[in-house]
């Protein structure tokens, strides 16, 4: 516990201390705003609620998230520190878990800095910030599917660039699982009940409902086992890949 | 008392090709062991994985009573280790970057604190504390990974080429902590400088193809050389008359003849194999009446024992 610490408190850190941090908030702010207000309608609506904030979030996402988590293990490959990490007493799991949990937290205050957007729609209306809570905490969930699935893709390769690119492809795939650009691809083998079972690892569906307000353990379920999965897919990476 | 450091049998492979071969060796405290090598020889990969970076492919390693494969984080805290390149986190400071590594290794605040400052102090790293890594020249990087790799006062000390791309001032400091520190610790370095061998190491094994080729002490290592107590001398006659008559010595193998750049010409008289030639040589120029303007007893070249021990593996696939 206290080694996540340690590695979480430096990985924190590190962002801050390059300009990436920095570009990265502003950037984030700047699309979250474009987004709700000019393609969302957020004031044509007239309806006092976050909504049009949200929709977008998975698709920021998909290009924000992995520009965080492509130097999450690439860079240690790539400047050879990874082998100064694993050779201090920590376990593979504890640098995961830390370096992980210093992404997410690093996004966490992303989105904490839309504050002005709550505060707008309290100022404007009545809205139930109940539903806005549990907006927030669903689109934390999503992102953090999102890092765990970069942190994966990030250990395959020395190469940011590959990392990046890759990690966006497979984002995209899994937002649209649900769709028929995905299933029509399974439809003409695949018997209907992988067809199924895959639909059901949209993000988008899980998210759709957690956006409306509803937390439904099921959804809570499916962020935590697949951030889980992507994580534990790292460490069998980071051990595999090591030698190159 | 049990090995710092115990090697067994180990091995390694990364698809076909196998780095490391059937090596075995112990390191007692008090002793420094000295890894040479060609480039490529599985210096490295030895040493990556007696720290636990890398899993053998076969074989044991055990440090201070810690199995690598039952206790790695155990081993690993009794390790301090200097991976090759000297990697750090550049955007940090030494400062910070030490803090890092001290919390990690579990050292109290206060206690960290003093450490770093011996450490700072130790190493002379005052000057940059809070400069960016990524920042510094080549020199002070290598110091400030010397400096993570003492920080938390190890038993054992593994550093990949510990003076590779200091100047001859630094080497020299380096050396100098190195000897400082062996009396209490078990140290391995690699490293391509044969002077280094003679100067810091009390043992030393040369790995070629993967394959532990010797093993011994740098004294054992110089007797290996063809010119180990060979006679060197300048005299006042001809050089090929010289030769031919030392040359005819009992004892004697050969002579070679070198003129250098200023004209003056050397003999040197190599003894056969084992043998001790120097009362020999020096009792027959005495009998000759000569005038040797120089006279001094080889003690050996590690360089060409080198060269021999690790050529004669690459060409010699027949011997083994």
């Amino acid at each position: 516990m206290r080694n996540i610490l340690s590695i979480f408190k430096r990985e924190l850190r590190g962002y801050f201390a390059t300009p990436v941090a920095y570009v990265f908030i502003v950037i984030f702010l700047f699309l979250t705003g474009i987004f709700t207000f000019y393609i969302g309608g957020f004031f044509e609506r007239g309806q006092a609620d976050l909504e049009p904030f949200f929709r977008f979030h998975p698709w920021l996402y998909l290009f924000l998230i992995p520009a965080i988590s492509m130097r999450l293990w690439s860079e240690e490959r790539k400047s050879g520190t990874i082998e100064l990490l694993m050779t201090l007493p920590v376990t593979l799991g504890e640098a995961v878990l830390g370096k992980f949990l210093a992404a997410w937290c690093f996004t966490a205050i992303a989105l904490a800095l839309t504050f002005p957007m709550w505060i707008t729609v309290n100022y404007l209306g009545n809205p139930d910030n109940t539903v806005i809570l549990f907006g927030y905490l669903g689109s934390l969930l999503m992102a953090g599917g999102f890092l765990a699935i970069g942190s994966c893709i990030s250990a395959l390769t020395k190469n940011q660039v590959i990392a990046f690119v890759v990690s966006v492809v497979i984002c995209f795939l899994i937002i649209l699982s649900g769709y028929p650009i995905v299933l029509d691809f399974f439809r003409a083998w695949a018997p209907q009940a992988v067809v199924d079972a895959i639909s059901s690892f949209s993000f988008l569906t899980h998210f759709d409902s957690i956006k409306k307000g509803v937390i439904d353990a099921r959804d809570v379920l499916y962020f935590g086992t697949l951030t889980a999965f992507w994580l534990y897919a790292s460490t069998l990476v980071i051990n595999l890949k090591k030698a190159g | 008392m049990p090995y710092a450091i115990e090697v067994q049998n180990l091995s390694k492979s990364f698809g076909n090709l196998r780095a490391v071969r059937d090596i075995s060796f112990n390191v007692a405290r008090g002793d420094v062991l000295g890894f040479l090598g060609p480039n490529g020889a599985g210096k490295s990969t030895t040493m990556k994985m007696i720290t636990g970076f890398l899993e053998p492919s076969a074989g044991r390693v055990s440090v201070c009573g810690h199995d690598l494969h039952e206790e790695p984080v155990q081993l690993k805290s009794k390790i301090g280790y200097l991976p090759e390149g000297a990697p750090a986190y550049g955007e940090m400071t030494p400062v910070s970057f030490l803090e890092f590594i001290g919390e990690i290794r579990g050292l109290g605040r206060r206690h960290l604190q003093d450490r770093i400052n011996d450490v700072i102090r130790m190493i002379h790293l005052e000057a940059v504390l809070e400069q960016r890594i990524e920042t510094l020249s080549k020199g002070y990087k290598r110091r400030v990974g010397l400096a993570q790799a003492i920080l938390h006062d190890p038993e054992v000390l593994v550093m990949d080429e510990p003076t590779d791309g200091l100047d001859p001032n630094q080497k020299h400091e380096v050396r100098t902590l190195i000897r400082e520190m062996a009396s209490t610790k078990a140290i391995i370095i690699s490293t391509h400088i044969l002077e280094e061998v003679e100067s810091v190491c009390t043992r030393a094994i040369i790995i070629a193809g993967g394959r532990l080729l010797f093993e011994g002490t740098p004294a054992d290592l110089e007797t290996r050389s063809r010119l180990h107590n060979a006679v060197t001398l300048s005299v006042n006659r001809d050089s090929f008359a010289a030769q031919r008559e030392l040359g005819a010595l009992e004892n004697v193998e050969s002579v070679d003849i070198r003129t250098d750049s200023s004209g003056n010409t050397r003999l040197t008289v190599v003894p056969a194999a084992g043998m001790n030639i120097i009362s020999e040589v020096t009792d027959f120029v005495r009998i000759r009446g000569w005038t040797t303007t120089e006279f001094r007893v080889e003690s050996g070249r590690l360089d060409e024992v080198f060269r021999t021990i690790t050529t004669q593996q690459a060409g010699g696939g027949a011997r083994t």
